[in-house]
């Protein structure tokens, strides 16, 4: 198998899950209205308060001061979410009979599964930038220049690509489509115990190491310094360094559990 | 690398066992298929049809055995299977949220229908050249899907699916085609529009190995006919052969009331007798003499035309094959009733007299 035909078919099973995208667009209006319903609820309802609790300024802040506080986390939790919708959608596949045919074909063995990731990628660029808008829309302002929006979207890209592996194994492993809905409702989850939306020293002591250490701090810290025009120092490496291990898992596993033989 | 020559059979099946656990589902199957013929595959459920198609078709690995499709072996060369066969199985293989133009045009992206292949030869070559668009046109003409080509798959009656599933399996035109159990559950126009496809492909030059539970099936269509039974090739040969071996078929004859049906029965010992129905199951070659020969032999023991309500005359089906091979009634869903029970009559039946 050449590498031309694995980058072709790739591109086939991509234009494949544009078009479901396209039949089936209920699913992805619901993925993308979360995050913002989360974006409306937190700045209008907690948004207030929340940032009089804001560090680093007189007195605190305000609703727009938390606004631009949680519009990273809010992004990130907009990637998790397609994610989500991913492992629900490879999931439905492997129920179908078309994967067995797939299977039967001179074709790259990873193409369904490239073209799951790519098509998950595109709608996760659409749904950020969406959800971008809104947040802009809500009064988000920022001192970024082109660099600092370059790295976000690389960044978001990035992160996108690796949480899309981990759900497609997800929707993989999963013995049901239902199974595959709920498994990866811990990375919608995981971003409020972060410092996506307090700072992680407001937390106790063994939740505030836990929001630390774990993955989404870093992403949304980096993300958060790159949409502000501030430096993200090491957390972008750290960010970095945790997509590359989450899609390199992700991609290996999925890898081994869509070559395993269907247990019909 | 492998590869078929002129001279290569396009299936090659030597010593195939294939065990889940400890339970042996295919168990020593030698088969042979030559290129350009209709082998058909004959057993109930769970004779190990299924697994052999999936093992052929690389989606299974095999156990035990060298199999080989056209020419590339199926363990080391799978590539080179793949980009020979087309599988359509039990289950429809389609894209349900895609139109059936979509789906056609899916599967001819993923042959590279517009790049000239190479291990295909001889008079293919001229079709491979074009585009993936025209063949997409070809094949919705020829299985009649025009009118419905850019609706979604989800809106197909039943008949469409099949015919679409077929279609997707042979726009890559392949030279080995698996058509597992391809007519269960399709009416009878339908079956027959198959068929007809099938001995098209076959003329064409391609090789057809089909799994079915139907005798008449196998019949129409096959060259060589394997019985598959336990995981085993029970019998082998051309439709005529088998049929040798198997006792024709049978006359159920209906009696008036118990006391002639024990009467006939006690002059033919081994013949299955149905209390309940008062019938008594005789062999019967299909011929009218035969026919006559029944009613005189049940005459001279003593019961005459008037004892007789009515009689049915069935074909030798897959419950008379197995039941001739194997010395066991069949688990085929067709035949439903066990044949110690003698059943009035068995699907299919070629004609009823009526008393």
């Amino acid at each position: 198998m050449s590498t031309s035909y694995t980058v072709r078919d790739s591109a086939t099973m991509l234009r494949r899950n544009l078009l479901h995208i396209r039949r089936y667009p209920s699913l992805s209006i619901m993925l993308i209205a979360q995050p913002i319903l989360f974006l409306l609820l937190f700045v209008y309802v907690f948004g207030g308060t929340l940032g009089a609790g804001l560090p680093g300024r007189q007195g605190g802040g305000g609703r727009g001061d938390y606004l631009v506080f949680i519009t990273p986390g809010i992004l990130i939790m907009t990637v998790a979410s397609v994610a989500l919708g991913t492992a629900i959608s490879t999931a439905t596949d492997m129920t179908t009979g078309i994967i067995a045919r797939f299977r039967t074909m001179n074709i790259a063995r990873a193409a369904v599964l490239t073209g799951h990731v790519l098509g998950a990628v595109l709608k996760t660029g659409f749904a950020v930038v969406i959800v971008t808008g809104f947040a802009f829309l809500l009064g988000f302002r920022s001192e970024a220049g082109p660099l600092g929006w370059l790295g976000a979207i690389g960044l978001l890209v990035l992160i996108a690509f690796s949480l899309t592996w981990l759900t497609v194994g997800l929707g993989l492993a999963a013995d049901s489509v239902e199974t595959a809905s709920n498994t990866p409702l811990f990375l919608v989850m995981l971003p409020f115990i972060s410092s996506g939306f307090v700072p992680t020293d407001a937390m106790p002591a063994g939740l505030r190491q836990f929001a630390e250490y774990q993955p989404f701090t870093p992403m949304i810290n980096s993300l958060r310094a790159l949409v502000t025009g501030a430096q993200a120092g090491s957390d972008l490496w750290l960010a970095i360094g945790w997509c590359a291990l989450i899609a390199l898992l992700g991609y290996l596993w999925s890898r081994r559990l869509f070559l395993r033989v269907p247990a019909k | 690398m492998g590869g078929m020559t002129a001279t290569d059979p396009a299936i090659e099946i030597v010593g195939l066992t294939k065990f889940y656990g400890d339970h042996a589902v295919l168990d020593g199957v030698d088969l042979t298929v030559p290129e350009g013929t209709v082998y058909a595959l004959l057993g109930p459920n769970g004779a190990g049809k299924t697994t052999i198609v999936n093992i052929l078709s690389t989606l299974l690995a095999p156990g035990e055995g060298e199999i080989r499709v056209a020419g590339f072996d199926v363990r080391r060369e799978p590539a080179g299977v793949r980009a020979a066969i087309g599988v359509t199985g039990q289950f429809s293989a389609i894209d349900e949220l895609l139109t059936g133009r979509e789906n056609l045009r899916l599967m001819a992206d993923l042959a590279h229908l517009d790049r000239a292949p190479r291990y295909r030869a001889g008079r293919h070559r001229a079709q491979n050249r074009a585009t993936a668009t025209a063949a997409v046109t070809v094949m919705l003409k020829r299985f009649d899907l025009v009118d419905a080509a850019d609706r979604r798959v989800q809106t197909y009656s039943g008949g469409m699916k099949r015919r679409l599933d077929l279609a997707m399996t042979l726009i890559a035109r392949p030279r080995v085609i698996f058509l597992d159990e391809p007519t269960t559950g399709l009416d009878p126009r339908s079956r027959r529009d198959l068929w007809a496809i099938v001995r098209e492909q076959v003329a064409d030059g391609v090789t057809v190995l089909l799994t079915t539970q139907y005798l008449d099936e196998a019949d129409q269509l096959a060259d060589r006919i394997g019985v598959l039974d336990g995981g085993r090739l029970v019998a082998e040969g051309t439709a005529a052969q088998l049929k040798r071996r198997v006792p024709g078929g049978h006359v159920s004859v209906r009696f008036t009331d118990a006391a002639r049906l024990a009467a006939a029965a006690a002059t033919h010992p081994g013949a299955a007798s149905n209390a309940e129905a008062l019938t008594l199951q005789l062999p019967h070659d299909g011929s009218i003499a035969g026919l006559r020969r029944v009613l005189d032999s049940l005459a001279a023991g003593g019961v005459g035309d008037d004892g007789i309500a009515g009689l049915t005359v069935g074909t030798a089906d897959l419950d008379d094959v197995f039941l001739a091979l194997t010395g066991r009634v069949s688990e085929a869903p067709a035949s439903g009733v066990p044949a110690t029970e003698a059943p009035v009559s068995r699907a299919p039946v070629s004609e009823g007299i009526s008393a």
